[in-house]
């Protein structure tokens, strides 16, 4: 067993993963809510990844930023999250809201209209090529390493984000008055509205974290890969998709838990089966496939108990 | 209204009517005008009547033009048609959201390709190749959806979506992968995609030009639809439209659903297999770009605009969501399909006429305003060119700003316009109509300087999306479907 590679696919595939996670953290509060997969969670993503990069070239880029490398790195974030979240609150009040009493496949087809859109107009917008972030220049190319395991930079600041994210998240739907009202809309969207809950509120704040999760993650995508470009939404949505079904959509801590696997999943794919970096999203695929033919509702989910 | 046409009975049981139903044939009465007469006939024609008018009209089509290049849009028209016939049955009639579609069409290409071309050198005779390629997509379907028998719903959309996904990866490397038992073999062509694929050889009759494959096709077609329409009418597909409505209540009257969707998803699946033959025939080749998530949403768009469900809808969304972007290519027909386009629906969204008339005078007399005032203060401004040329392109060179440089600016104004699009549709009234005037301005100036440069790629997409959008909002039935009926 060559440890090295094993610890240099774990430490990618948790970087990959928690990017993923974040994806799918907003797929699944939105399914959980709404029973609606939105399709353009992906692109608000991939917008998300842009917002950051402009901010980043509005800061003086990354080879001479006008302020300290850190005060840039968080500015980044915050644009990215609140591009991405207030993106996710137009999409839903434009695109959903009219819709939500609609046949259950309309808003899925609007979904779709959306994604489509998004990625074009950012086609047309941004241009075809690819935009680098020049992560090296930012950041510089350290890396720290305990016996066979490295980590760079952004890979830390990936994967610390993203457990902190998390666990704010965590602490948010659990303890504030807003992730309640989440909690009981979801539970019961009708019986919560009775309540006094402002369904509508409740559900665009829904989309607004998700979104900005979103956001997050395209930032991170970039950090670390240095490569964004208008279509990486529509892949990354799939496997953040892919995420929140193995972990149980509607689920936050099975998307978490979800979103790694399939990191790790995708780089010990790469590393270890046959013709590995070209099928990894095969092999992710092959993943989805058996863990619902296992387990239909996925790893946390609960099974779907229909009253009539 | 409906006691006035139905006097009650009291002693008679009405089975299976409610108030809708029984107001079907009031509401057939209250069409008026020309759209109304017209409404009437199509629904006194039979069925066969009205296959014809469809067929007739595409049959005399290659006839009256002799433009080489008509043809082949007519052809490609066909063949989406095709496809989305197919993708009826599954999403229409059956309600489910099939996001690998396009992957089936492929196979159909790919598998057809295999058959019969130079590349794979094997020379399947047609008789034997399409039967086969359609039992493939038939069995492939089945594979692709034997593990959505156990997903609730929606989950179907992911396996299906990744489904199509995987199979683009496949077939771009499946060039240079060793399979089992077979070894290293060249299936695919990979990123180069599998060329030299032989035409159509149906019992020695060559299919060779494209007047003859859009006669094939054509044929094919009427073929496919007069089935489907035997398949929607029958026991199964009405069990498919009580599946789509409420999937739980079909399961109480003790429908086998899992074994319906299966059966949908299947229909669909051969359907575009077949579809995907004459795709590979007609382009001699299959090459992985042509399966991508592009095709995907025009086939959506088409089925959705043409009202799910409605074999009618499909045909006239066909020809609509194929030929208007083809219009495009060229940048001075698409100069004219924007502005009639835009012209037909101010003139048909606002009323009353008074109103009309104050948006399109104000629209006029704002644009050479703006114009004035921007060549006095900032002649940069109106310093550049449309991407357009002749009458039209030259009338409007006066009318709207036309920016040396609109790279930038041309962005920031499709970012406004899409909040201002958005914005239009919260506000009410005066407000609405006043608002209106820099907003058709505000998109008129987004089109000559973003959107026209690129009509065949990007913009076409875009505007395919928003289609979806905006008729899920508006009309989510589609433009020949029928609105559902809640009966609660």
């Amino acid at each position: 067993m060559n440890w090295s590679l094993f610890w240099d696919l774990t430490v990618s595939g948790l970087t990959l993963g928690s990017v993923y996670s974040l994806i799918a953290l907003g797929y699944s509060m939105v399914y959980g809510i709404l029973k609606l997969l939105n399709f353009a969670h992906g692109d608000v993503y991939m917008i998300g990844a842009f917002v950051g990069y402009f901010a980043l070239q509005g800061l003086g880029g990354p080879q001479n930023p006008s302020v300290s490398v850190w005060l840039v790195v968080s500015l980044m974030f915050l644009a990215a999250m609140l591009g991405g979240g207030l993106l996710g609150v137009v999409i839903e009040r434009f695109a959903y809201r009219p819709l939500r009493d609609a046949p259950r496949i309309a808003p899925l087809i609007s979904a779709l209209g959306v994604s489509f859109f998004l990625q074009n107009a950012a086609l047309l917008v941004f241009g075809a090529s690819f935009r680098d972030y020049g992560t090296f220049d930012l950041i510089g190319g350290k890396t720290y390493h305990r016996g066979n395991v490295f980590l760079s930079v952004p890979q830390i600041l990936t994967i610390v984000t993203a457990l902190l994210l998390m666990i704010g998240l965590t602490l948010f739907v659990a303890r504030s008055k807003i992730g309640k009202a989440m909690r009981a809309t979801s539970f019961d969207r009708e019986a919560a509205s009775m309540m006094g809950i402002d369904v509508d509120r409740v559900i665009a704040s829904t989309f607004f974290i998700g979104s900005a999760l979103a956001g997050a993650a395209g930032v991170m995508f970039g950090l670390v890969f240095g490569q964004i470009y208008h279509y990486m939404g529509f892949i990354a949505g799939l496997k953040g998709f892919t995420a929140a079904v193995i972990g149980g959509i509607g689920s936050i801590p099975g998307a978490m838990l979800g979103g790694l696997l399939v990191g790790l999943a995708e780089s010990y794919s790469t590393g270890y089966l046959p013709q590995g970096s070209t099928f990894q999203n095969l092999y992710v695929f092959a993943l989805l496939i058996l863990i619902i033919l296992i387990r239909p509702s996925g790893i946390l989910g609960k099974a779907d108990v229909k009253k009539v | 209204m409906p006691d006035e046409q139905l006097p009650p009975a009291p002693d008679q049981p009405r089975i299976g009517v409610d108030e809708w139903v029984a107001s079907v044939e009031g509401k057939r009465e209250r069409y008026s005008g020309v759209v109304g007469r017209l409404r009437r006939v199509w629904d006194a024609l039979p069925v066969g009547g009205r296959l014809l008018v469809f067929a007739i009209p595409a049959a005399i089509f290659p006839l009256v033009t002799t433009e080489g290049n008509l043809f082949r849009y007519g052809l490609i028209t066909l063949i989406y048609a095709l496809l989305a016939l197919g993708l009826n049955i599954v999403v229409g009639f059956a309600g489910l959201l099939d996001l690998g579609y396009i992957a089936f069409f492929g196979f159909g290409a790919y598998m057809y390709g295999i058959l019969a071309s130079g590349h794979s050198g094997h020379h399947w005779p047609a008789e034997l190749a399409i039967p086969v390629v359609i039992v493939g997509g038939a069995v492939l379907g089945l594979l692709v959806g034997l593990p959505s028998r156990r997903l609730v719903g929606d989950y179907l959309a992911i396996v299906t979506l990744f489904f199509g996904q995987a199979f683009v990866v496949f077939v771009n490397n499946a060039n240079r992968i060793n399979f089992p038992f077979v070894g290293h073999t060249d299936l695919t062509g990979g990123a180069n995609g599998l060329d030299n694929i032989d035409p159509l050889n149906l019992f020695g009759w060559k299919v060779t030009t494209t007047k003859e494959y859009y006669y094939f096709t054509l044929g094919a077609f009427v073929l496919v639809m007069m089935l489907l329409y035997f398949v929607n009418e029958s026991r199964t597909g009405r069990a498919w439209r009580a599946l789509r409505e409420d999937p739980l209540a079909a399961e109480v009257m003790s429908m086998p659903i899992n074994r319906l969707k299966l059966m949908a998803f299947v229909f669909g699946a051969a359907t575009a297999a077949f579809a995907g033959t004459i795709y590979g025939a007609v382009q001699t080749g299959a090459f992985p770009g042509d399966f991508d998530v592009g095709l995907l949403i025009t086939i959506y768009a088409i089925v959705i605009l043409g009202g799910a469900g409605s074999l009618a809808g499909v045909v006239v969304a066909a020809i609509v969501v194929n030929a208007v972007p083809e219009l495009l290519r060229d940048p001075n027909q698409a100069e004219w399909v924007f502005y009639v386009g835009l012209t037909v629906v101010v003139l048909a969204r606002v009323r009353p006429w008074q109103r009309l008339v104050g948006v399109v005078a104000g629209t006029i007399a704002f644009g050479f305003a703006v114009h004035a005032i921007a060549d006095a203060a900032w002649p940069r401004l109106t310093a550049g060119s449309s991407g357009g040329e002749g009458a039209l392109a030259h009338a409007i060179g006066s009318w709207i700003l036309l920016p040396s440089d609109p790279k930038q600016i041309a962005n920031f104004a499709f970012g406004l316009l899409i909040a201002a699009v958005l914005g239009l549709t919260l506000i009410d009234g005066v407000w609405r109509t006043v608002a209106l005037v820099p907003t058709i301005y505000l998109a008129a100036f987004v089109w000559e300087n973003l959107l026209i440069q690129q009509t065949a790629g990007a913009t076409r997409f875009l505007l395919l999306g928003a289609l979806l959008v905006v008729l899920m909002n508006a009309r989510p039935q589609g433009l020949f479907g029928t609105a559902r009926v809640e009966i609660v």
